[in-house]
């Protein structure tokens, strides 16, 4: 029994869509009886076991209800129209393209930004950390797209990458005394080598192989960090410094000589400026990376990667050096990580390795298919959701990974290529 | 004497897959403007000799000269640079971009800077790609697919075109459609050496051709020659001496 009911001509009549309904409705009765019964049904006591039929009996009577309802909203007209904007046929043979007349989104980006810039400003502390949060998943996500959703090198490591970036931050402040703005273009150029020594020995695997090795690359970073005490700390982790002004800090009172940012202009401290400021810095990077990948997209490079996902062979044979092709997607996704790992430690203020184990890997990796693989717009969406999310639903916390579970299901069924399809640009060529 | 150059002088070439040894010293020439084509059956190494020709699998021994200039054991992208495109056998075309992304992918070795122009004439010589030009090319029927191919190849406007049996799996009035494309790009200068199983249709196009037998060459001659040769009408045209 597929969820998506079978579609009906337009002329079948109601008395059809009714029967379907009740076929439909008595269908999901019989199943959810069966896969209820055992578990609702049956309580165990003590040692007995107490029959409890009326239980599974009265859900799966309201699964049934909901199923009729569901059967039967589908066939009106928005139904219809919501059925038909789901459906998994829908953009199967033709693609997307972009043409001009698609480019008038800009007003509503221009929108998106003033209010992603204006957020902080509305937000509570608490508000604000879920949103830093969310943006360093957002640049995650876009890093891993250059690798695994537009090269089609499926990373299972990538979190290694984050930590190079974590870790350039907090032992570039202990042992070197450099600062958040020198180590952000540092760790980003740190991330992008750790890339490039990934890259190299993996040149000649291809899926399955490919995730193995890279899921290994992450956990020796992982355990590197773990176990490498007399330099990481180990487990105890190691404080990573806040951002600062042009100088200016954002503490209570400034550590020799400094001037906090709240004296300089005359403002009541507020521990919440520095978050304001990570936030802001954070934002303006998203920003300036989904550009940067959008506009990869439709350059030589980027369609490298996308030809090698598809075929590595033919782009030998068209004369792409495919080693380089590699190289630049593993490098450039990791320095996109790198960038993340900064933001993470800044804003944490302290680091450990526990925070790059491989769930963190597969929860980017979700990140990316849930969005579309290879579509910008996709990967930051899905990474606000599933940031997001699960913040808002805190109170069914218990549930999350249940109901992770039922998002990826329904996502199977409904939208495959994940939740924006990627668009592909058309070309104005001229005499054409 | 440079007119007198061919085009590509392969002498004496071995490859092999590991133990296995794929080419047996094959020697053979392709004239500047000419359609040259290698019949053999499955397993002749056909593909290898092509795949040679670019670089992978390199040769263990002998020789590959494209325009006098020595190219055995260069990196295949920078064989692709010298003006030598392929078209690959079963086609290979990235399903999941579009027709005209896929002919831009063909554009790489040259760069960005003829694209208009190039598209134009891929899209004249074949007008089916300019009215799907926005299609995944996944979706592109199997004839459609190979003309796509072709076209990819012409993008990076090579001198020579390596086609690696452009018939496979298609029906024989779109093989026969494709061979006359390939009389016109001929036509307009450029040299195609063609590998086939298609033995009669290949030999009716080309002006030579050599047969390829368990690695090494057993005949070479016009086309005519080889359409009337008995053993090949015997192993390859089905035609009982």
């Amino acid at each position: 029994m597929s969820l998506t009911p079978t579609p009906l001509t337009s002329a079948a009549g109601p008395t059809a869509v009714l029967r379907q309904a009740v076929l439909e409705a008595a269908a999901s009765f019989v199943l959810a009886l069966l896969l209820l019964g055992p578990i609702v049904g049956l309580v165990l006591d003590g040692y007995q076991i107490k029959n409890e039929l009326q239980r599974p009996l009265l859900i799966a009577a309201l699964v049934a209800l909901g199923r009729f309802l569901f059967t039967l909203a589908l066939h009106t007209p928005s139904g219809r129209f919501w059925l038909e904007r789901f459906s998994a046929h829908r953009g199967k043979t033709a693609i997307l393209v972009q043409s001009d007349s698609d480019r008038q989104h800009h007003g509503w980006l221009l929108l998106l930004f003033i209010a992603g810039l204006a957020l902080p400003f509305l937000a509570n502390k608490y508000a604000l950390t879920v949103l830093i949060q969310a943006m360093i998943y957002v640049l995650l996500g876009l890093g891993l797209n250059i690798v695994v959703g537009l090269a089609g090198l499926l990373d299972l490591g990538y979190v290694a990458f984050y930590a190079v970036g974590a870790y350039g931050l907090a032992l570039g402040a202990q042992y070197l005394d450099i600062g958040f703005w020198t180590a952000l273009p540092l760790a980003a150029l740190l991330a992008a080598l750790f890339g490039a020594l990934l890259g190299f020995p993996v040149l000649r695997m291809h899926g399955d192989y490919l995730a193995i090795v890279t899921l290994g690359f992450g956990e020796i970073i992982r355990l590197v960090l773990n176990n490498w005490l007399s330099l990481t700390g180990g487990p105890n982790g190691i404080a990573a410094p806040a951002p600062q002004l042009f100088g200016l800090e954002f503490s209570r009172s400034a550590r020799e000589g400094g001037l906090p940012f709240h004296e300089y202009f005359q403002l009541a401290y507020n521990p919440l400026h520095r978050f304001i400021f990570i936030y802001l810095v954070l934002f303006l990077v998203v920003c300036l990376m989904a550009l940067v990948v959008n506009r990869l997209r439709n350059m030589p490079v980027g369609r490298a990667w996308e030809a090698l996902r598809e075929d590595e062979i033919a782009c030998r044979a068209l004369g792409i050096n495919h080693v380089l092709v590699k190289l630049s997607a593993f490098m450039m996704g990791a320095m996109v990580g790198g960038i993340a790992g900064v933001f993470f430690a800044t804003y944490q203020g302290f680091i450990n390795p526990a925070s790059f184990n491989f769930f963190e890997s597969a929860l980017i990796l979700a990140i990316v298919v849930l969005g579309g693989l290879g579509s910008t717009s996709g990967v930051i969406l899905a990474a606000l959701v599933l940031t997001i999310l699960p913040e808002v639903l805190r109170a069914f916390a218990d549930y999350r990974v249940f109901a992770f579970g039922v998002l990826m299901v329904l996502m199977m069924i409904w939208r495959p290529r994940g939740l924006i399809q990627p668009r592909r640009r058309a070309f104005d060529v001229e005499g054409l | 004497m440079p007119e007198q150059e061919p085009l590509l002088d392969i002498q004496q070439l071995d490859a092999r897959y590991g133990a296995i040894q794929a080419l047996r010293g094959v020697s053979l020439r392709v004239e500047r403007g000419e359609i040259v084509t290698l019949i053999g059956a499955n397993g002749a190494g056909k593909s290898t000799l092509l795949m040679s020709i670019f670089g992978d699998p390199r040769p263990s021994a002998g020789h590959i000269r494209y325009l006098g200039r020595d190219i055995t054991g260069l990196p295949t992208h920078a064989i692709a640079k010298l003006g030598i495109a392929q078209a690959p056998e079963g086609r290979r075309i990235f399903p999941a971009m579009r027709v005209e992304e896929n002919l831009l992918m063909g554009a790489t070795p040259l760069g960005m800077q003829h694209i208009d122009t190039d598209l134009i004439k891929v899209f004249e010589l074949f007008p089916r790609l300019k009215e799907r030009r926005d299609q995944r090319a996944g979706t592109l029927s199997g004839g459609e697919q190979q003309m796509l191919a072709i076209g990819r190849a012409l993008m990076s406007r090579p001198q020579l075109l390596l086609l690696d049996e452009p018939s496979l799996g298609l029906a024989p009035l779109v093989t026969q459609r494709i061979f006359a494309i390939l009389g016109e790009i001929r036509a307009t200068g450029t040299t195609i050496f063609l590998v086939e199983q298609n033995a009669r249709q290949a030999l009716k196009l080309a002006q030579r051709g050599y047969v390829l037998v368990n690695g090494a060459i057993r005949l070479s001659g016009s086309g005519e020659e080889l359409l009337a040769n008995p053993e090949v009408r015997q192993a390859y045209l089905g035609i009982r001496a």
